[in-house]
């Protein structure tokens, strides 16, 4: 009695799954983005046709026995998508995925837009990889990441993008000026410009003058440890200490040099420094 | 209700007898006589009452009647004794009241006298305390005051090259796409942080630095962490800090947390941001002549001259003063407004309190300067 019972259950779950699969539309699995086709029907008379997908959705009158055309423009969005026929109060369904179509954009990230010179790994190039119709291209494509500096060898890497993202790390160079990082695929190219700024001032060096005024104190030309001068406006403090106590001034490196005139009228000890950077120290006598 | 008659006869007694024998007050050097103001039109019969008649007129603008008050008017000029109390330059005097002053007589000798007087300012940017001692003679039976002015040299008529740095930037507009460059927010870093207990008060100093090659704005925030892990608090550097930073510039910053002890605290977390925004590097502002000394006030600060190098009159000026021990730990930052506006090329006294916690443990100091400059049309 039990094995009867176990058998007719297995029959009715098959012939329920038969006419589940005989309303199913006959829609491909995966189709490219913005690229057409046609679903078969059978029977006759009219039904309403039901495409909803992840940006996209239409409802129109179709007649049974022909084909339902899908046009391009109702599938660009790469996602999954469903079609339903409903007649006579019953429906088919079908759904199937839409994949991005060939690479036709990169989205480019590059950072930072300054970066110091001789940083291991200091730059960092992400690209995001889209087709026409801007859908993240998950199939894996090869981007070319180049670093070009004038008067310098481009250095170059290629990887595989995963997901849709390729991104990858490269060293500043040793000489200041403007660098194009560029990535390619295919025919697609993206430029971003990367800044290369000197680095912490190096070998920082004052010499002292007195003058009818006090003491004119400049350094030597501030530059950073691959010679780079560093950028005008870095901030140079010079601080004196003489009988009357200490003076300091801040003054901005013009021209790859920064000096000031402290009025300072007995013998001072004059030291200078940036930012966490300390320079040499000067002694100046009094005035004569 | 027998104790009550007793206590209504001995009031009524007392009274009776004040009025018998009054006591006179005396004004006896070293005491504090009392809140001045308001002293309006008051009496001049005695030189704390001569000072107090004066700043009375001072807080109430008449400053006719308060110029009327001064012994000393072949010396100063009306107008010189009104920018000296009132401000000039748009200086932060100029932003600020008399909120209210104490006066004391320090001493008194037949027609000579030297009161003290402790002015509370009330400023855009909180209070501040002036202390003036003033010399107050007798003159035709009334006590007038001998004004201290402190002159403000005129700058002669001159032009200034400057030549110094501007930065202006250019953002991503709103149209550009995603992923389009952007420039980027400067690198700043903290080099030091110090958790300091000052009294009731927690205290965070330190010192954060500009590494960047472009100017950036910078503000400190610190979150107290209890022990089990909870936040205690917020705050940030408000105006403790100067918040543009030019490329390898090092600033000062304290956060202070009102109430809290160092014991309740696990962790600080510490965060600098950073803004690019457009800046100039002029003026430069020389801090000349630092030196400690000890106040009227028995207090020790940090003294010197503010010398503005530009040909722009710097109208507010902030004075920041960081203190390290013998390790190079900062240990102390504290900060005061210059009330006097830094005319071009012309020094301007400073002094900045020195906690009597830090006075012993100071190995050395630096003095840093913001400032305001009113835009000019």
């Amino acid at each position: 009695m039990l094995r009867l019972l176990s058998a007719t259950c297995l029959a009715v779950c098959l012939c329920a799954a038969t006419l589940v699969a005989a309303q199913q539309l006959q829609v491909p699995a995966t189709i490219t983005a913005g690229s057409g086709f046609a679903i078969p029907t059978t029977g006759s008379g009219t039904a309403t046709f039901y495409l909803v997908g992840p940006s996209y959705a239409t409802k129109r009158e179709v007649n049974l026995g022909t084909e339902i055309q899908v046009s391009p423009r109702e599938v660009r969005s790469a996602g999954r998508y469903i079609a339903i026929l409903r007649h006579d109060g019953s429906s088919e369904s079908g759904s199937f995925y839409v994949l991005a179509a060939k690479p036709a954009s990169l989205s480019f990230l590059a950072h930072p837009s300054r970066v110091p010179v001789a940083q291991h790994d200091g730059i960092i190039g992400v690209a995001f990889v889209f087709d026409k119709w801007h859908n993240l291209v998950r199939q894996p494509q090869t981007v070319d990441f180049r670093l070009q500096a004038k008067d310098a060898a481009a250095v170059s890497q290629s990887v595989r993008s995963r997901d849709g993202v390729a991104w990858t790390l490269m060293n500043s160079g040793r000489k200041a000026g403007n660098m194009e990082f560029i990535a390619t695929l295919g025919g697609v190219e993206e430029k971003r410009v990367i800044q290369q700024v000197a680095s912490d001032p190096c070998h920082l060096q004052i010499k002292a003058e007195r003058n009818p005024k006090g003491v004119l104190v400049e350094t030597e030309p501030v530059r950073d440890c691959s010679g780079n001068p560093v950028s005008d406006g870095t901030v140079v403090t010079f601080t004196a200490t003489d009988a009357q106590g200490r003076s300091t001034v801040d003054v901005p490196v013009k021209k790859d040099v920064a000096q000031a005139e402290l009025k300072l009228a007995g013998p001072a000890t004059i030291s200078v420094a940036s930012g966490v950077v300390m320079g040499n120290e000067v002694r100046v006598g009094g005035q004569p | 209700m027998k104790l009550a008659v007793v206590l209504v006869l001995a009031t009524v007694a007392l009274v009776i007898l004040g009025f018998i024998f009054p006591v006179h007050q005396a004004t006896t050097p070293g005491i504090v006589s009392g809140e001045a103001l308001p002293g309006v039109g008051g009496s001049t019969n005695t030189p704390e009452a001569a000072v107090r008649s004066l700043l009375g007129d001072v807080q109430a603008h008449d400053w006719s009647r308060a110029y009327s008050l001064l012994a000393n008017t072949s010396d100063v000029p009306k107008e010189a004794f009104i920018h000296d109390v009132n401000g000039n330059y748009g200086s932060l005097r100029t932003f600020s009241s008399l909120e209210g002053s104490r006066t004391r007589v320090l001493n008194e000798n037949g027609d000579q006298a030297l009161v003290r007087a402790d002015m509370h300012w009330s400023t855009a940017v909180g209070p501040i305390y002036d202390v003036r001692e003033l010399k107050v003679v007798r003159d035709n039976g009334s006590w007038k005051v001998v004004w201290p002015l402190e002159k403000q040299p005129n700058v002669p008529p001159q032009v200034v090259p400057v030549n110094y740095l501007r930065w202006d930037v250019i953002y991503r507009g709103p149209q550009d796409d995603w992923g389009t460059q952007n420039v980027d927010s400067p690198q700043v870093r903290i080099v030091s942080m110090n958790a300091v207990q000052n009294g009731r008060n927690l205290v965070i100093v330190g010192e954060v630095v500009n590494e960047d090659t472009v100017p950036a704005f910078v503000d400190i925030n610190a979150i107290l962490t209890g022990k089990n892990g909870q936040n205690l608090d917020e705050e940030s550097s408000f105006d403790k800090i100067q918040h543009t930073l030019l490329p390898k510039q090092v600033s000062p910053y304290r956060i202070d947390f009102p109430g809290y002890n160092l014991s309740q605290v696990k962790s600080v977390r510490m965060e600098a941001k950073a803004m690019l925004v457009p800046a100039s590097a002029d003026p430069v502002i020389a801090v000349l002549n630092q030196h400690e000394q000890t106040n009227v006030l028995g207090r020790k600060v940090l003294s010197g001259d503010l010398l503005n190098e530009s040909g722009r009159t710097v109208n507010i000026a902030q004075v920041l003063a960081t203190y390290y021990d013998s390790n190079g730990k900062v240990i102390w930052v504290s900060d005061g407004y210059v009330d006097r506006a830094l005319l071009p090329q012309t020094p301007e006294p400073f002094s900045v309190d020195m906690p009597d916690s830090t006075v012993g443990q100071v190995q050395s100091y630096r003095v840093t300067v913001n400032h305001y400059i009113r835009q000019q049309s």
